[in-house]
C-alpha cells in the first residue's frame, strides 16, 4: 500500500474535477490530487469537437478540446498533482481513499474529497426496447467518442433514439462523415435539446425529427437490420397501426445521462432520487462532513460554463474546509421543489444568507412566475417569459436571518400567474 | 424569384419561427418575429447562412489517430461538404498544437482550418 497525505483530493479529471481543484489552490489549499481512471484529463471534453464551450464564462466559443486544455494548463500553473489511469475503489468516513492503477494499491488521507465523477449514458436496458440482441445499437457518446477519437465509424445507415443535445449533435456529425441519418425520434412533444442544435444540427440537413415517436423494437440476428418505430399519445402509450419500419445498421441511443454515485452512496452519502446526485448544502457539501460534490455527478448541466462556475465553488469550500473549525450546524433547513418544479440543487440550507439555486422546472410553458417561499413568507419573485425542462434556471436569492426558515423548509414553485 | 422561407430563430430560446420573402439579395420579413434580434438573424440567414464548422482530420504518427479542427471564421453554409472534401484529403503529421492552421484558405473561401487540440508524437 503507497500512502499519502493531501488537503483535497479530487476524485474525476473532467472539467467539474479541474475547476475545483484549481480552485481548490486558490483558496489556500496546498496539496491538491486528482484521480482520475481515463490516461488524460478533460474527461469527456476531448470527444467534444463541435464549439459552443465558454461561451457564458469567457465570451467565446471554443470547441471541447480547447476548453479542456485551457483547464489542463491552469492545473498544471498551480502544481496540482494528477494521478491518471487511477480508478478509486472507495473510501471511507474517515475520507481514506483506496485507489488501485498499475503502481499498485494506494491509499490517499483527504482533509477534503471533492466528487467529480460525472455520469454514465443511459442504455437500451434503462428503457427496455424489446428485441433482437444485435450489434450496432451504442449510446450516442459511445459513438462520439467511436468517431472523434478513434476514426471508426459506428454505422452507415444510422437512427437516433432520444433528441438530447448529445444525439443531435451526433446526427451532424454522422452526416459530415458520410453516413445516412434516417431520423431522430423523440418520445416527447418537443425536442429535449437546444433549439440552437435542432436548427444547425438536423434543419440544416433536412433529417428528420420523429416527435412523439419511439423505438418500438431492434430487429437484426447479428448485426442490426431494422428498428420499429411507432407513435404514442400523450400517455406516452404505442398507438397501434401507427408502426412504420426503418431499415438501418446503427441505432444510436441518446436517452440521458445518469450521475454516477456508486462511490458516494456507499459510503452512506445520500442521493437525491430526482437528480441522482448527492444531497448537498449551499457549500455544496455532502450529508459526510468534508465531502463536496460538483460537475455532472450533481446534478446533469445544460452548459459546462455554469458547471464550472459551480465546481469552483465546492473546490472553494473544500479549501475553507481545511482552516475552518467546525460548529454544529445550526439550522439544516429542506430546500424542496413545489409545484411545477422537478428539482433543486442545493436541497439543504445550513446558514441564512445570500443562496444560488439552480432548478429545472417539470414542462415547457411561457409566461410564469417563480417563487422562494418560506413558510408564508414570499423570499422571491420572479416572472419568466419562458421555460424549459431542458434550461436550467439559476436564482440568487436572499436568505434573511430572521426568516421562519429555521423552522421549516424552503420551497420553490413555479405557476402561471 | 423570390420564395418564401420559415427560419427557427436561435438568439434566445423561444426560438420564434420566422417566415420571411427573400429572392437572394431583398428581404422582408413576412410574420413571427417576437423582438428586433430576431431581424436580424433571419436577414444573415436569409441572404448569407453561416456556420462554424468543426470535425477532424487524419494525423500520422500521432498519440491519437484524428486531430480536432474548426474553421478560422464561419463558413457559407453551402462550401460545408466541400471544406470537408478536401480535409478529408490530406493527413498532417504529429506533432500538432492547438491553434495551429493546418489547411490555408481551405477550398478557396478565403478561411483557415485551425487544430483545436494538441496531439503529441508518438
Amino acid at each position: 500500500m503507497i500512502n499519502y497525505d493531501v488537503d483535497v483530493a479530487v476524485i474525476g479529471g473532467g472539467p467539474a474535477g479541474l475547476a475545483a481543484a484549481v480552485s481548490a489552490r486558490e483558496h489556500g489549499a496546498k496539496n491538491v490530487v486528482i484521480l482520475d481512471r481515463n490516461s488524460w484529463l478533460g474527461g469527456i471534453l476531448p470527444q467534444c469537437i463541435h464549439d459552443g464551450f465558454g461561451v457564458e464564462e469567457t465570451g467565446t466559443s471554443m470547441t471541447g478540446p480547447e476548453y479542456a486544455e485551457k483547464y489542463i494548463e491552469m492545473a498544471k500553473k498551480h502544481g496540482i498533482d494528477v494521478m491518471k489511469g487511477t480508478m478509486v475503489l472507495q473510501f471511507n468516513k474517515k475520507l481514506e481513499i483506496t485507489a488501485v492503477n498499475k503502481k499498485g494499491l494506494h491509499k490517499i488521507r483527504a482533509k477534503s474529497i471533492v466528487l467529480a465523477m460525472g455520469c454514465r449514458e443511459k442504455t437500451r436496458w434503462n428503457v427496455m426496447i424489446p428485441g433482437n440482441r444485435s450489434s450496432g445499437i451504442y449510446t450516442a457518446g459511445v459513438a462520439q467518442a467511436f468517431i472523434n477519437l478513434y476514426n471508426i465509424i459506428p454505422g452507415k445507415n444510422v437512427v437516433i433514439l432520444g433528441s438530447g443535445d448529445v444525439g443531435l449533435i451526433m446526427a451532424r456529425r454522422l452526416k459530415f462523415e458520410g453516413a445516412n441519418v434516417l431520423g431522430v425520434v423523440e418520445i416527447l412533444p418537443y425536442a429535449s435539446g437546444l433549439p440552437r442544435n435542432v436548427v444547425q444540427c438536423l434543419d440544416d440537413y433536412d433529417i428528420p425529427l420523429f416527435l412523439n415517436y419511439t423505438v418500438t423494437c431492434i430487429d437484426g440476428k447479428e448485426r442490426l437490420e431494422q428498428v420499429t418505430i411507432a407513435q404514442v399519445d400523450d400517455k406516452m402509450n404505442i398507438i397501434p397501426g401507427t408502426e412504420k419500419k426503418i431499415k438501418c445498421d446503427a441505432l444510436l441511443l441518446s436517452l440521458g445521462l445518469v450521475p454516477e454515485n456508486e462511490l458516494a452512496s456507499d459510503v452512506g452519502i445520500e442521493i437525491d432520487t430526482v437528480t441522482g446526485g448527492p444531497i448537498v448544502n449551499q457549500y455544496l457539501e455532502t450529508t459526510l462532513a468534508g465531502v463536496f460534490a460538483c460537475g455532472n455527478c450533481l446534478q446533469v448541466y445544460d452548459t459546462v460554463d455554469v458547471l464550472s462556475a459551480d465546481a469552483k465553488n465546492a473546490g472553494k469550500n473544500a479549501a475553507k474546509n481545511l482552516t475552518i473549525q467546525k460548529e454544529d450546524k445550526k439550522i439544516s433547513a429542506k430546500i424542496v421543489p413545489g409545484k411545477g418544479v422537478r428539482y433543486v440543487v442545493p436541497q439543504r440550507l445550513s446558514e441564512c444568507e445570500r443562496v444560488h439555486l439552480t432548478l429545472r422546472v417539470e414542462k415547457p410553458q411561457e409566461s410564469s412566475m417563480l417563487r422562494v417561499i418560506a413558510g408564508d413568507k414570499e423570499l422571491l419573485k420572479k416572472r419568466l417569459p419562458w421555460v424549459n425542462p431542458a434550461n436550467m434556471i439559476e436564482i440568487d436569492v436572499n436568505i434573511p436571518s430572521d426568516t421562519i426558515a429555521f423552522m421549516q423548509s424552503l420551497e420553490v414553485t413555479l405557476d402561471d400567474h | 424569384m423570390i420564395t418564401e422561407k420559415k427560419i427557427t430563430c436561435i438568439v434566445c430560446p423561444i426560438g420564434c419561427k420566422i417566415l420571411v420573402k427573400t429572392d437572394g439579395t431583398q428581404f422582408e420579413i413576412v410574420e413571427g418575429n417576437k423582438c428586433k434580434k430576431g431581424i436580424e438573424y433571419a436577414k444573415n440567414e436569409a441572404l448569407d447562412p453561416r456556420r462554424m464548422l468543426t470535425t477532424s482530420a487524419l494525423i500520422n504518427g500521432g498519440e491519437w489517430p484524428l486531430i480536432s479542427v474548426k474553421s478560422s471564421k464561419p463558413v457559407p453554409k453551402e462550401k460545408i461538404f466541400p471544406i470537408l472534401k478536401e480535409i478529408k484529403k490530406n493527413a498532417v503529421d504529429a506533432p500538432i498544437n492547438s491553434g495551429q492552421t493546418i489547411i490555408k484558405n481551405v477550398a478557396n473561401t478565403s478561411i483557415d482550418i485551425v487544430a483545436t487540440k494538441s496531439v503529441k508524437k508518438l
